[in-house]
């Protein structure tokens, strides 16, 4: 005689609270939700609204008195000098890194979906500056920078590249200063940009490429009419990333220069930084970061845009 | 127009030889069908007459030249494949222009080879929407007039018909057909589709395991496969083979009929178990097993409807075939044997 066994009881029998609630689905999703809720509400809406009350105070971080002050801080922001230098270098640094970004991932992603010996070690190394810190990358650009110490200068010294008497400070004159930022900036966001366009021209079937080679197409025509346009629409979200990273970064500036010299190379985020938290002027660096706020927000809605209609056509 | 020759062609992936020394030649205008299983190697074959595949070894002759070392594009050939790989990005215009502007045609002539390609297939219709927005027999029209519009020399066609349903398959083959006899272009066309290459090709090369197993015109392949393979891979159902102490005989479903129905008196009678009947309209399909044979034989009938001999399951009957439509085979190399049994 077959008995059934005792353990086959129906598992809705069995299930304690942890089933109940996985199989209600009036639940479950709110409560898959959640994490992902609390955590934009906690640290992305609460600051951001903070922010916003704070830009229409006098807050400061030596008083726990605040007051209404209407648009003065935004009006003490837009007389100054600096915000307007900030402005321009910021979004001077965003658009060439940008420009840079993209052609150099373009190459590297090109390059990378050959196969060739060694390949994995070139993509770990490409990969590297990406899982790196950004701050631990730019203490390291830092020494490469520096004044008496930069292996760039001492490499070009032993190339003969350098006269005698020529020596670039790099951090020390504005020109050498943006550019060094710059570098920083195009190092940290070539990884990403590299992955993401890859995984764009990887999802490129074979046989448009076959059909371009049969149609006759040599390597410029093939690149500029047929793969460049395909992976537009995944490159152009590349920028956007690079554009919303860039736009809002303050660490390479910190780090390198502290927006020196003579505030040549601030940017929007150093400069909030270094009014609201160094300066004790909460409301003022309330004011500024918020200026990076509808710059963002158009730019993301305008590349989905873009994106979105390169991808329909 | 142009003749397509293959020396001792071969190709190896990892050890695996996919195309293994084929000597295979395309005549002048001729349309020569590759059939073969998947994994056969005439995809592989195809692409390497493209330019697509480097060949581990051997030559490929296009009208006379050695091509072997030359990329796709100095190879003067069009290719239209399975997906169609349309550019996305392009309208249908800038599609089939695609080629000419790749050679640097001058505007005016590629304004009038577009419009001539466009109205040779009907798609004149359709000339300034995307790819996506035409349906799977448009797209393929799209496809052969970007093939075309630059006149090439041999036409590869890569399972074109095979992403589109039934009924449009059938008038697109018709299509197929009468726009290659009107160019003369030479085609190479590759199917597994037997009843796709027995309607268009002018010849076909059956493939199996990286090897020609036989080339012929449709007739020829049927009523006299070179081996066992062709044999049971041409023809639905498969050609029925029986053992004896020779080797194994051969012979087709609808040379295998009851008797008295076949009027000559050169044929063989074989006592035949039936175990099933299939209807199909036209046909009757019956199947069973030849008795007084060891091993038991396995073989099927196709009796064309209008033969309306009474058989039933289960009952035994005297079945003929005439002597000269049986096919004999070698036991050890699956050759067919010269004459007939």
């Amino acid at each position: 005689m077959h008995r059934p066994a005792p353990a086959a009881a129906t598992p809705r029998q069995r299930a304690g609270l942890f089933g109940r609630i996985a199989d209600n689905e009036r639940w479950l999703w709110r409560l898959m939700l959640a994490p992902a809720i609390l955590y934009i509400v906690l640290l992305v809406g609460f600051p951001f609204l903070l922010s916003l009350y704070y830009s229409f105070s006098d807050a400061i971080v030596a008083s726990r008195e605040m007051n209404f002050v209407g648009l003065e801080n935004f009006r003490r922001v837009l007389d100054s000098v600096t915000f307007w230098v900030a402005l321009k270098n910021t979004i001077f640094i965003t658009v060439v890194s940008q420009v840079l970004v993209l052609v150099f991932a373009n190459a590297l992603a090109m390059a990378l979906l050959v196969d060739f010996p060694g390949k994995w070690l070139v993509r770990f190394l490409i990969l590297l500056p990406w899982v790196a810190p950004i701050s631990l990358g730019s203490v390291g650009w830092l020494w490469i920078f520096d004044s008496i110490y930069s292996i760039i200068n001492w490499t070009m010294r032993e190339a003969h590249l350098l006269g005698p008497g020529q020596w670039p400070i790099w951090l020390g004159t504005p020109e050498l200063a943006m550019a060094s930022i710059i570098t920083v900036q195009v190092w940290r966001m070539l990884p990403l940009a590299t992955v993401i366009i890859l995984a764009g021209l990887s999802s490129i079937p074979q046989d448009i490429h076959d059909a371009a080679a049969v149609d006759g197409a040599g390597f410029w025509r093939h690149m500029f009419q047929i793969t460049l346009p395909l992976v537009m629409p995944v490159a152009l979200i590349a920028v956007l990333f690079g554009i919303v990273f860039v736009f809002t970064d303050l660490i390479a500036v910190f780090v390198l220069t502290r927006g020196g010299p003579y505030d040549t190379t601030q940017v929007l985020a150093s400069w909030a930084y270094f009014i609201g938290i160094q300066g004790g002027d909460l409301a003022g660096g309330a004011a500024v970061s918020l200026f990076l706020f509808p710059v963002l927000v158009a730019v993301a809605i305008v590349f989905l845009r873009m994106a979105r209609r390169a991808e329909l056509t | 127009m142009a003749t397509v020759e293959t020396r001792r062609l071969t190709k190896h992936f990892d050890g695996v030889r996919a195309v293994d020394g084929i000597e295979m030649t395309a005549r002048e205008g001729e349309f020569l069908v590759l059939l073969g299983p998947s994994g056969c190697g005439k995809t592989t074959l195809m692409r390497m007459i493209a330019g697509l595949e480097r060949p581990t070894a051997g030559d490929i002759v296009i009208d006379g030249r050695v091509v072997t070392d030359l990329p796709p594009r100095e190879r003067n050939i069009a290719m239209v494949f399975q997906s169609y790989a349309l550019y996305p990005h392009l309208t249908v215009e800038k599609n089939i222009s695609f080629p000419l502007r790749a050679v640097g045609t001058d505007r005016a002539e590629i304004g009038r080879k577009v419009a001539w390609a466009a109205r040779m297939f009907g798609i004149e219709r359709f000339l300034d929407r995307k790819p996506r927005q035409l349906s799977g027999g448009e797209r393929q029209r799209v496809a052969l007039a970007r093939a075309v519009v630059r006149e090439p020399v041999v036409f590869l066609l890569d399972e074109p018909l095979s992403n589109l349903d039934a009924k449009l398959r059938n008038s697109a083959r018709d299509e197929l057909k009468n726009f290659q006899r009107t160019l003369g272009t030479t085609t190479i066309y590759v199917t597994h589709d037997q009843a796709e290459a027995m309607g268009l090709g002018d010849r076909i090369a059956v493939l199996n395991q990286g090897r020609i197993c036989q080339v012929g015109t449709p007739q020829e392949i049927y009523s006299r496969p070179a081996d066992i393979f062709v044999a049971t891979f041409i023809g639905s159902p498969p050609m029925n083979l029986i053992e004896d102490d020779v080797g194994y005989l051969g012979f087709r479903p609808e040379a295998f009929l009851p008797h008295g129905v076949e009027g000559g008196d050169d044929n063989i009678t074989f006592p035949f178990r039936v175990t099933r009947l299939e209807y199909l309209g036209a046909d009757r399909l019956v199947y069973g097993v030849l008795a007084e044979r060891t091993p038991e034989s396995h073989v099927i009938s196709k009796i064309p409807t209008n033969i309306r001999t009474e058989i039933a399951a289960g009952g035994q009957y005297d079945f003929v075939v005439r002597r000269q439509d049986i096919q004999r085979f070698d036991r050890k190399s699956g050759q067919r044997m010269n004459g007939a049994g």
